[in-house]
């Protein structure tokens, strides 16, 4: 297919661009097969916006007489609307907007067709390879062992070609709890705590259905990670009365009698539906600004949005407290173990583990416990709060994990070596993207788009100097505890990076962040020459004692 | 003296708690726990003190602060408890003045390090700063002994066309006889923020004196020939003030007025908003969606809002349209006093210094009558009367400092400071209703200020991102009070809730950082002093060592002096970035566990499991 054809009216001239807290700006529009582009003509100020079409969500057009009018809703939440004028010129670009922002094939996309312009340092596609982190682990525990079982992605087709699972458990049997579990995700390591050698795992739930199969080879898989006579802790993310109806569709729980050496916490994730309609509603109760005091609060809280943050960083909080402070292993599952299991454990890790804390183990944490670990971002992330098709399959999943980060950021600001800017360009390339990193629902997908070879890895752009400083925390000292984070309601935040970023106009707060910056970049130049001083001063009493000599 | 005392986590829901022992002082409770950490309260900081039904553990005690801390005690013998209780009771509810801790405290200053303090904030200077009196403004000697309005300062500022006969006419046509003067005059615009009470008005009652008076306000404008009258109260209210003789300016009667309504409810509706808010924000538990629902039916941030929104129409009436404005409520001593120094923050950048927010409270609060005694239940009073007026005006600012980081020179540590003080008592600057009664009480010379020690800890209260250059003298800050921009104040409402807050804070860093960069910069000047005086003199210097044969062992040698100098800079960034609470007891979902197992007995607690596990 040619996106010429999909192109009737490429270009169009005296638009004008209306943007909440800027002036409308007068300039030329043009449309690219993956790109809106508009800029102004205007001599003393230059503008030029170049918006992907998979970043539209929503396309809306009117008319008033000739004059047609297109707001444009992006997925990262930012709305935009523009004049243009002839109602045939609106009619075209509005359909070839429409069409070339929902186009079907993957391979379609923009990564399939971004030349990169910078020079690429180390490919980000194997920066992060599970036989890496494997080798870290190995320096401290050879109670584990890397398994090919998932070679040709045969056993569970939302794995990746490799896993780690308990020295002691064959392939063999691997391929027997595969087969009862949902969708095959048999238990594997998410997390293994250095501290005291507990593990954290991560599965789907069991196929015990209404009659309580049982699965030898999964009880003795999971006990593995036992020490003897402890026990261990099932973080199920479903309430149990869902756990228990899951069980007439032939999934289910772990049953006491089968796993006596583990206790099982039920917790209420939501997802689905349920997380898409309540990000729905709180953009849209972000969105506007007439809103009085009590609607405003009232609209928030029927949005729901914060109690699933405080839902998940309790979830998560538990699973780090059974693991720090317990001492004991946790296998953590809701149904399929690709949404709020994920949530789960990537979560707890950024308690536990300092290294996650750091850019590079963040995106570690992000290619192991959601790209590798298989969340359907394709699905998930088709479209963002603004469409109105009713798919099922769309909800914020990774964002609400996204935005947890940042609640603990906030209650941590110096233990992080990113920023918040670093967490919104996560959330935006999820979103869409110039990168293959995203596209796709699991490794077996994205080896068959071959886009490792295809398209330019994220990591590949973020991880260059000139990128990353942008990114950097300039807070950050290395803080080795585990941080565990407040969850009363007085203590969690909207996120206004995100949700309020287009509502109002943030130059006072961005130019107040600066400060910050200078304030602690200014103490290190000052901390350098007066080291430098010294050190002179130093070697002059030195020399001047040995002249003496 | 009771021993054995526990002190209860007020949101642990499984009894958490530290033992230690509590005495009572004649100021103050103290509780010093098992690690001997200190807690101090002063008792006229207490606002209820409750007794709870006796428990197997002993008899607790809740004692709730003006300052939104609440603590809980578990005394062991009911007899101490009740004793407790008591003298608690009596000690937190004065009768007199002259048993406020402000007349027994000495902070060791002679006598004219106090009267100097007192005189640190000078409103007639202020009042100049402004550019008062001038052509058309000018001081009034009409209640110098305050004999026309006693709730008003000696001093009062207004058109130099109000005679006499007019201001005193004005004065018995407005309530308490509060007429109209001057609050804060805008050079550049010309314009003036004026005061008063509402007009004993009725349903159809005039008075020219006070007609005049507003017509002389307008005229001493010469850039606008209109001016607003805003009545901050909502229309309802003022109508029903009618029926009382009382009620608001008839728009026919006055020339050239444009009179406008902004709605801030009274101290009663303050009273019980805060009073709900308090009770959400205290729940053991909460959840996301009941905070949120609470945080909306207490109606808080929503007065919040109306005031704010009050100050901004204020301002831009002024600034953009050069208007004077009248501001008046029922008294003229709550809602006013806070519009018209909101208003004036907004339109001067002097009151966003640390010197200038002190001017400004002295100013439209404690000189105009704002009735800090009443309000702040100083004295055992009329509980009708408390309001948290000043509080919101407070919040208020602190809503602007959160949307303009750089503009003020003051943190929020200074609001908070002021706050706590407005309550303590320990200083004669809130004492009392207003000035007639400061003097009668002599407290010039009985107390001590306030500010004098509050400029004197400068440092802790100023705003490590503070821009004088920001905004230019004399413009305005627009702050945009669209609903989601109001958040609710923690650090004051939980001030005292430790695992609420952030385990770190950037603000702390941040103002250690400031601090530690105006050390290092003088450092690098000594340094480099020393380099030049060493290059300069190093012959001097060799020649005089010679000399001196009894030179010790050259130490330096071994590790230069300066080298043990250049540790990691200061400490002071450690002490910053410790982490609190990096423990899962300060949190409350460490309870999850076990609150989870008795909902669901299918599945053994957490703790038996520990139990078992380390037996």
């Amino acid at each position: 297919m040619e996106f010429a054809e999909l192109i009737k009216t490429p270009r169009a001239d005296n638009v004008v661009l209306h943007r909440p807290f800027h002036p409308a700006v007068e300039g030329t529009l043009c449309l690219t097969g993956h790109h809106l582009i508009f800029s102004s003509r205007r001599q003393d100020n230059a503008e030029e916006l170049w918006l992907l079409h998979s970043n539209i969500d929503s396309i809306e057009k009117r008319f008033v007489g000739s004059l047609g009018t297109i707001v444009i809703k992006c997925k990262d939440l930012r709305i935009i609307q523009l004049d243009i004028p002839g109602m045939e010129e609106c009619l075209n670009i509005a359909s070839s907007i429409e069409a070339l922002s929902t186009l079907d094939s993957v391979t379609l996309m923009y990564p399939f067709f971004y030349r990169p312009m910078f020079e690429v340092l180390e490919d980000g596609w194997s920066s992060f390879l599970l036989e890496q982190e494997f080798e870290l682990l190995s320096s401290v525990t050879n109670e584990w062992r890397l398994s090919c079982v998932n070679k040709e992605f045969s056993v569970c087709p939302s794995y990746p070609a490799v896993v780690v699972v308990p020295k002691c458990v064959d392939d063999e049997a691997l391929r027997k709890v595969a087969l009862f579990r949902h969708g095959g995700r048999f238990p594997v390591l998410s997390y293994y705590h250095k501290k005291n050698g507990m593990a954290m795992m991560r599965s789907s739930q069991p196929l015990t259905g209404t009659n309580g199969r049982r699965c030898k080879e999964d009880e003795k898989l999971i006990n593995a990670t036992l020490r003897s006579g402890r026990r261990g802790f099932v973080i199920d993310t479903r309430p149990l009365n869902v756990a228990q109806q899951a069980r007439a569709k032939g999934g289910g729980f772990e049953q006491e009698v089968h796993y006596p050496q583990w206790r099982r916490i039920h917790k209420c994730i939501e997802r689905f539906n349920i997380l898409q309609e309540s990000f729905i509603k709180l953009v849209e109760a972000c969105n506007d600004q007439s809103h009085n005091m009590d609607r405003w609060l009232s609209k928030l809280e029927a949005s729901n949005w914060l109690t699933h943050i405080k839902e998940l960083l309790t979830a998560a909080c538990l699973a780090a407290q059974c693991i720090d402070r317990e001492g004991a292993s946790v296998l953590v599952h809701g149904s399929e173990g690709t949404d709020s299991t994920l949530q789960v454990t990537s979560l707890a890790q950024i308690i536990l583990d300092p290294r996650c804390r750091t850019i590079r183990g963040f995106e570690a944490l992000v290619v192991r416990e959601w790209l590798q670990a298989g969340h359907p971002f394709q699905q998930r992330c088709a479209q963002s709060a603004y469409s109105n098709s009713k798919q099922k399959w769309e909800a914020p999943v990774f964002l609400l994990f996204l935005e947890c980060v940042w609640q603990i950021h906030r209650q941590f600001p110096c233990s992080f070596e990113f920023n918040e800017h670093f967490l919104i360009l996560l959330f935006e390339h999820a979103y869409a993207s110039q990168f293959g990193t995203f596209l796709g629902n699991n490794e077996n997908e994205r080896a068959k788009l071959k886009l490792p070879q295809k398209t330019m890895s994220l990591w590949s752009w973020v991880n260059r100097p000139e990128e990353l400083s942008r990114f950097q925390n300039p807070l950050y000292e290395a803080n080795s505890l585990v941080i565990w984070p407040s969850v009363a309601p007085q203590s969690l935040q909207l996120w206004e990076g995100v949700f309020l970023r287009w509502n109002r106009p943030s130059r006072f707060l961005e130019e107040a962040e600066q400060e910050r910056i200078n304030i602690i970049k200014y103490n290190k130049e000052l901390q350098a020459k007066v080291n430098t001083l010294r050190r002179r001063l130093a070697e002059m009493e030195m020399e001047s004692e040995s002249d003496e000599e | 003296q009771v021993e054995q005392v526990k002190l209860l986590d007020r949101f642990s829901t499984s009894n958490k708690s530290l033992t230690g022992t509590l005495y009572l002082t004649a100021t103050h409770l103290l509780f010093i726990d098992s690690n001997q950490r200190e807690t101090w309260i002063l008792h006229h900081h207490i606002a209820a003190v409750e007794k709870l039904p006796l428990t197997t553990s002993g008899c607790p005690l809740v004692i709730q602060c003006k300052n939104f801390r609440i603590v809980h005690f578990v005394v062991p013998r009911e007899r101490d408890c009740h004793d407790i209780y008591n003298s608690l009771l009596q000690l937190s509810r004065t009768a007199k003045y002259e048993e406020l801790y402000a007349f027994s405290y000495n902070p060791k200053q002679n006598e004219s390090e106090q009267v100097k303090g007192w005189q640190l904030i000078d409103l007639a200077e202020e009042y100049k700063r402004m550019g008062v009196p001038n052509a058309y403004w000018q001081l009034s000697d009409a209640n110098r002994d305050y004999k026309i309005c006693e709730t008003y300062p000696r001093e009062l500022y207004v058109p130099r066309t109000a005679s006499k006969p007019i201001i005193v006419g004005s004065s018995k046509f407005r309530s308490k006889g509060r007429f109209p003067v001057l609050s804060y005059y805008h050079k550049n615009k010309e314009a003036a923020i004026c005061r008063c009470s509402q007009p004993l008005s009725g349903f159809s009652a005039r008075c020219l004196e006070d007609e005049h008076m507003l017509q002389a306000i307008s005229k001493a404008n010469p850039s606008n020939r209109y001016m607003y009258v805003m009545d901050t109260r909502p229309k309802l209210n003022a109508m029903a003030n009618r029926a009382a003789g009382k009620g608001y300016e008839n728009e026919d009667n006055y020339s050239n007025i444009r009179f406008q309504f902004v709605g801030i409810e009274n101290i009663h509706v303050m009273r019980s908003s805060l009073q709900k808010l308090l009770e959400v924000s205290g729940t053991r538990g909460l959840s996301v969606n009941d905070f949120l629902s609470g945080l909306e039916s207490s109606g808080w941030l929503r007065h919040v809002k109306a005031v704010l929104d009050a100050a901004v129409f204020l301002a831009k009436a002024i600034a953009v349209e050069s208007a004077s404005v009248l501001v008046h409520c029922s008294d003229g001593w709550d809602r006013t006093s806070q519009v018209c120094s909101l208003g004036a923050l907004l339109l001067d950048s002097y009151y966003r210094t640390i010197k200038g927010f002190m001017v400004l409270i002295e100013k439209d609060w404690i000189s105009f009558g704002h009735k800090f005694s009443d309000r702040c239940c100083q004295l055992d009073g009329d509980p009708k009367e408390i309001s948290p007026v000043f509080t919101q005006f407070l919040e208020s600012v602190w809503n602007l400092t959160e949307q303009f980081p750089q503009a003020f020179e003051y943190n929020e540590a200074f609001l908070l400071q002021i706050h706590e003080h407005v309550h303590s008592c320990q200083f004669g600057n809130f004492l009392g209703n207003c000035q007639k009664e400061r003097e009668e009480l002599k407290l010039k010379e009985k107390t001590y200020s306030l500010w004098p020690f509050l400029l004197a800890e400068q440092k802790k209260y100023q705003n490590p991102l503070y821009n004088p250059d920001f905004s230019p003298e004399l413009t305005l800050l627009e702050p945009n009070t669209v609903s989601f921009n109001f958040k609710f104040w923690r650090n004051m409402y939980h001030q005292f809730d430790r695992s609420m807050h952030p385990r770190q804070s950037m603000f702390n860093l941040i103002m250690s950082t400031s601090e530690q960069n105006k050390q290092l910069e003088e450092d690098i000047k000594e340094l480099e002093a020393k380099i030049k005086q060493r290059n300069g003199q190093s012959d001097v210097v060799l020649a005089k060592e010679q000399e001196q044969t009894a030179h010790p062992a050259p130490v330096a040698l071994k590790t230069p002096p300066c080298f043990q100098k250049e540790q990691p800079a200061m400490p002071v960034n450690d002490a910053v970035r410790t982490i609190e609470g990096s423990n899962t007891a300060d949190n409350r979902y460490s309870e999850l566990v076990s609150e989870f197992s008795k909902a669901e007995p299918a599945v053994v607690s957490l703790e038996y499991g520990v139990a078992r596990m380390t037996c």
